[in-house]
């Protein structure tokens, strides 16, 4: 025990862990915040698709040997956002076929990309960093640390600030739309937090597992809490303190960092379910 | 003056018309009580009144001092999920937002407004609970609060009765009726003709024989025909 906490202090007194920390921490609450509206809105697909499109991204910001992928990933990212939502508008049926379209094309020429250009002799090891995250919260540049951490904030802030008309357009969009609100501006403002989360959270967790960052929070809130607010607030808490305590024990079980978190979510998910169904169980 | 004035308009869902040649207009004070049987397009007209739907052909214009802004609406059906977490405060809330811009957040006036509805339509005792472990009538309490919360000068309600008791039933007729009296247009679709015909003060009709005309000229209509 006392070999873990000497291990986990030595861990701790490196730079890079103290970043890696404090960024995932800001990523893990981003991306709790829009849980509630992706997994409601019936959005978790553009999420799922998006995190595909990032990963393309980040294949050719590699290929172009671009020392920091982010602007590149984010911007391509943020404009396959506004594509979706536009043609998912359209007609639904032609929206689903237009995602699952740009979210499996965006795979394919990912790795195509990167086989053929490969950024160095492991391309398996990249690949693997780009789809689960494995190391690479532990080795972000300052520049990426700093860009990171005010993306995260800004995120936040928004967040804060559209707050009611998020509630507003993910309860009852007809309404807003009816009402006389500009629904339209802000489920673009939802799009776009999305696609900045989902390129903030490739750096912790990869693009195949940001879904479950965003999502398990949610979920596990949603089965205790039954205020929008309370919920929010509740997946906030859940979302950090998995993340905190899934880096932690990825460092000190040198498991890979995505995964772990995810699998800390995964528990606290269950936990809360069985929580839910006591506290049902209890009133009925 | 007309607030709102229809002439020929065509409704209907992907250039399919459910309903055309429809002519008529709303003043302001006016209590139109829209008529018809099960699928006869009434929700279709009032989606498309409230610009949801496009119009398929003819014309459809709000006068110059309304916008959607002053428009509040109860829907036949919500598409909200089941699952959705929100309390009834939270929705009834929501319904502020139309007059408040930009601003982030609700202020004392929002407030004011939110908890003054509640008490009209006497749900103070939900006010905390979960709107979806409410029952029907409840819900139905619940999304009126929030209607009248965004009502201006116009309120739009599509079958504000379906699944309320028939004490229930009445209170909200009276209810309506006073929201009317204190200077509200009111746009209602109703199977109650017997009700429609004590309070609204214009009929529309699109069943099978299309009507549009003053309560008295409804009432004439239908005892020529009888
Ligand atoms: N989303 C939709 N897409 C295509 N057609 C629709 C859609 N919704 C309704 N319709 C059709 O339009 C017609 C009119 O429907 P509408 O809902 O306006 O009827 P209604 O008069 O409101 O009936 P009710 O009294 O049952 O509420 C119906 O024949 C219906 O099948
Ligand atoms: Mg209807």
């Amino acid at each position: 025990m006392t070999d873990l906490f000497s291990k986990l202090s030595l861990y701790l007194s490196y730079p890079f862990v103290q970043y890696a920390l404090i960024v995932g921490t800001l990523i893990a609450l981003c991306s709790s915040l829009l849980g509630v509206t992706l997994v409601l809105k019936r959005y978790s697909f553009i999420g799922d698709g998006l995190s595909h499109v990032a990963f393309g991204a980040m294949a050719i910001a590699t290929v172009m040997k671009l020392n920091n992928d982010m602007p590149l990933t984010l911007l391509i990212t943020v404009l396959c956002a506004i594509l979706l939502l536009r043609t998912g508008q359209n007609a639904k049926i032609k929206g689903d076929a237009a995602i699952a379209m740009i979210s499996v094309g965006s795979l394919a020429i990912g790795y195509l990309l990167m086989s053929l250009f490969p950024g160095s002799s492991n391309i398996s090891g990249d690949v693997c960093t780009t789809l689960f995250g494995s190391t690479s919260i532990l080795t972000l540049s300052p520049e990426e640390v700093w860009l990171s951490v005010g993306l995260s904030i800004a995120v936040v802030l928004f967040f804060i600030l559209f707050y009611n008309k998020i509630f507003a357009v993910t309860f009852d969009e007809s309404f807003t739309r009816a009402t006389g609100q500009r629904a339209g501006l802000y489920n673009l403002i939802i799009a776009v937090i999305i696609a900045v989360i989902i390129v903030l959270a490739m750096n912790l967790v990869g693009s195949l597992l940001i879904s479950a960052l965003v999502i398990f929070p949610a979920l596990s809130a949603m089965r205790v809490f039954k205020t929008f607010k309370s919920v929010t607030v509740c997946a906030a808490i859940v979302s950090v303190f998995c993340a905190l305590l899934g880096m932690l024990a990825s460092i000190l079980l040198a498991t890979p960092v995505g995964s772990t978190i995810v699998v800390t979510d995964i528990i606290v998910f269950i936990i809360f379910t069985v929580i839910g169904k006591i506290k049902g169980g209890a009133r009925s | 003056m007309a607030q709102i004035q229809c002439k020929q308009l065509a409704v209907g869902y992907d250039g399919q018309k459910v309903l055309s040649g429809l002519d008529f207009s709303v003043k302001a004070g006016d209590y139109l009580c829209v008529i018809g049987e099960n699928g006869s397009g009434k929700t279709t007209l009032m989606k498309t009144l409230l610009g949801l739907l496009k119009p398929i052909s003819g014309s459809l214009s709000f006068s110059d001092g309304i916008s959607r802004t002053d428009i509040g609406y109860l829907p036949q059906q919500t598409d909200v999920q089941r699952d959705f977490p929100a309390s009834v405060w939270e929705i009834v809330l929501s319904g502020c937002q139309n007059k408040m811009g930009a601003k982030p957040f609700y202020g004392k006036k929002e407030k004011t407004a939110a908890l003054e509805n509640i008490h009209r339509m006497k749900i103070e005792d939900l006010r905390r609970r979960c709107y979806r472990e409410l029952s029907g009538g409840q819900q139905q309490r619940v999304l009126l609060a929030r209607a009248l919360c965004a009502a201006g000068s116009i309120l739009l309600l599509d079958e504000p009765t379906a699944g309320l008791d028939p004490k229930a039933i009445d209170e909200m007729y009276a209810l309506i009726g006073s929201l009317h009296d204190s200077g509200i247009t009111i746009i209602m679709i109703s199977h109650d003709v017997a009700n429609a015909e004590k309070y609204a003060t214009h009929i529309l009709d699109v069943g099978n024989r299309v009507f549009f005309g003053t309560i008295d000229a409804y009432r004439k209509e239908r005892e020529q025909h009888d």
